[in-house]
């Protein structure tokens, strides 16, 4: 293998792309669940946050703040290094997808409620008006369009988890940060490595925003809103 | 209880300490076309959604079918299904297409099949001069062919009675006709029809009775030769010199 271009050594990378890709799946994996527990958390929970019953809205909102109001990495030893001393050990993927998809789950609540909010008043007015239960309103009328409104903030957040996923380096995780570390030890070449590693995650990042463009694009609602 | 289609006994309505609705007793017979009219802010779209609790009425009752409607144990959902509404805004669902628009409540509230639904809303749709854009979606039309989707909408579900909210207040003035035409062939086939509307002209063709509500209360009501020939109160006499005037 032609490990030098310009002059410049590449073996550090290229003598381990399985070791690469093996993190780059570690990456993928760990974001893609976070992202679906985030949002399988997320959506009843900014549900709850507008709820007119104290009972539900008031412990989401708790959940929101705290979960937001703390650093993802100190959630992360929680979870890791705490949670055995009241008798729950988790693996390290585990506890990263886990610390990852629970704080992912804050934010997204708060993406829906304001999707949610933002359908004028008169859409919920109309579905009631016709007899729908405020259960039927939400699920066919609300929800539908709040969904779709949601998709540009929603890839922002997508991305984020995908990027906050590097934290999981902290608990040994070797996932790509981790792998850039470890690498950079063997062969001390901090700047290939790491601009490396940032192309990788580039390259996931990339993607899920194309993709999420195309989910944009195919339930747009034709005649609505800015684009033509 | 005068046997009326729906009726309000004392019914008030108050934000904070503003008292919005004084106090309404009135009623709508069945087949009859009351127009409300009166100055912005006199009560008159409260009252209206006081009669299917869009609005909660802070006191006073309301009857539909001598079904008393402020009841808490009353299942509204099933009053509301019987009473269609039109709102000054159309308020149509724009991630629908006009057919769904029309069929969405016939299938969930109503429990119409899909095909049962599709006869029902091809028909509505053909009734208000809409019969091609039942594919087309709320964004792709002009105000006056949604709002007579939304009147679609609403006869579809063969309602007992319709509200109309300032139906025509949205629109540019030239499509305001299209929309006015759509409810006078409702009101010769015979609807029960509440109407809030400054359309002085529908008021006087049309209506059965007019109704004037300024400050909360109804100040007088009658037919519309009463009304407009000959009105009793000076602020009726008022309002309408300044609205025809227009």
């Amino acid at each position: 293998m032609a490990n030098f271009i310009f002059g410049i050594d590449f073996s550090p990378i290229t003598n381990h792309l399985d070791l690469f890709l093996n993190a780059a799946i570690l990456t993928i994996v760990i974001s893609f669940l976070a992202i679906g527990l985030g949002f399988a958390l997320g959506v009843p929970l900014g549900l709850a946050r507008i709820s007119k019953w104290k009972i539900v809205k008031w412990p989401a909102t708790l959940y929101v703040d705290v979960i937001r109001g703390t650093p993802l990495l100190v959630q992360l030893f929680i979870i890791y290094f705490g949670l055995p001393f009241i008798g729950l050990t988790l693996t390290p993927v585990v506890s990263a997808t886990l610390a990852v998809g629970l704080h992912s789950s804050a934010y997204q609540a708060e993406i829906l409620r304001g999707g949610i909010q933002s359908i004028p008043k008169g859409q919920t007015e109309a579905a009631r008006a016709t007899g729908m239960t405020h259960l039927q309103a939400m699920r066919y009328v609300i929800l539908p369009q709040s969904l779709r409104l949601v998709i540009p903030p929603m890839t922002n957040e997508f991305i984020i988890v995908i990027k906050d996923s590097s934290l999981a380096y902290a608990i040994g995780v070797v996932e790509l940060t981790k792998l850039g570390y470890q690498l950079n030890g063997d062969y001390f070449e901090p700047f290939l490595i790491f601009v490396f590693v940032a192309l990788v995650y580039l390259i996931i990042t990339f993607s899920t925003s194309t993709v999420m463009k195309q989910v944009e694009r195919k339930f747009r609602i034709p005649g609505y809103g800015v684009h033509e | 209880m005068t046997g009326g289609l729906i009726e309000t006994v004392d019914l008030k309505k108050s934000y904070g300490q503003v008292e919005v609705l004084k106090g309404v007793t009135t009623s709508v017979m069945r087949g009859e076309v009351v127009v409300v009219i009166g100055p912005s802010g006199g009560g008159k779209s409260t009252l209206l959604r006081c009669l299917n609790r869009m609005t909660e009425p802070t006191s006073g009752d309301v009857y539909f079918e001598g079904i008393r409607v402020t009841d808490p144990k009353t299942d509204i959902n099933k009053i509301r299904a019987e009473i269609g509404m039109v709102f000054q805004s159309f308020n149509l669902f724009m991630h629908l297409t006009v057919e769904r628009n029309i069929t969405l409540a016939l299938t969930k509230v109503k429990g119409l099949s899909e095909v049962e639904a599709k006869t029902k809303a091809a028909e509505v749709l053909s009734r208000v001069g809409l019969q091609d854009k039942a594919k087309s979606y709320p964004g792709h039309l002009s105000g006056g062919q949604q709002q007579r989707c939304a009147i679609a909408r609403a006869v579809a579900m063969n309602p007992k009675l319709i509200m109309f909210d300032e139906p025509t207040s949205a629109l540019d003035p030239e499509l305001i006709g299209e929309v006015l035409d759509v409810m006078k062939s409702l009101a010769v086939g015979g609807m029960t029809m509440i109407v809030v509307t400054h359309e002085m002209g529908f008021a006087r063709e049309v209506s059965d009775r007019v109704i004037f509500i300024d400050q909360g209360i109804i100040l007088e009501e009658g037919t519309p030769e009463e009304i407009f020939a000959n009105p009793k109160h000076d602020r009726t006499r008022t309002f309408l010199r300044r609205m025809l005037k227009e």
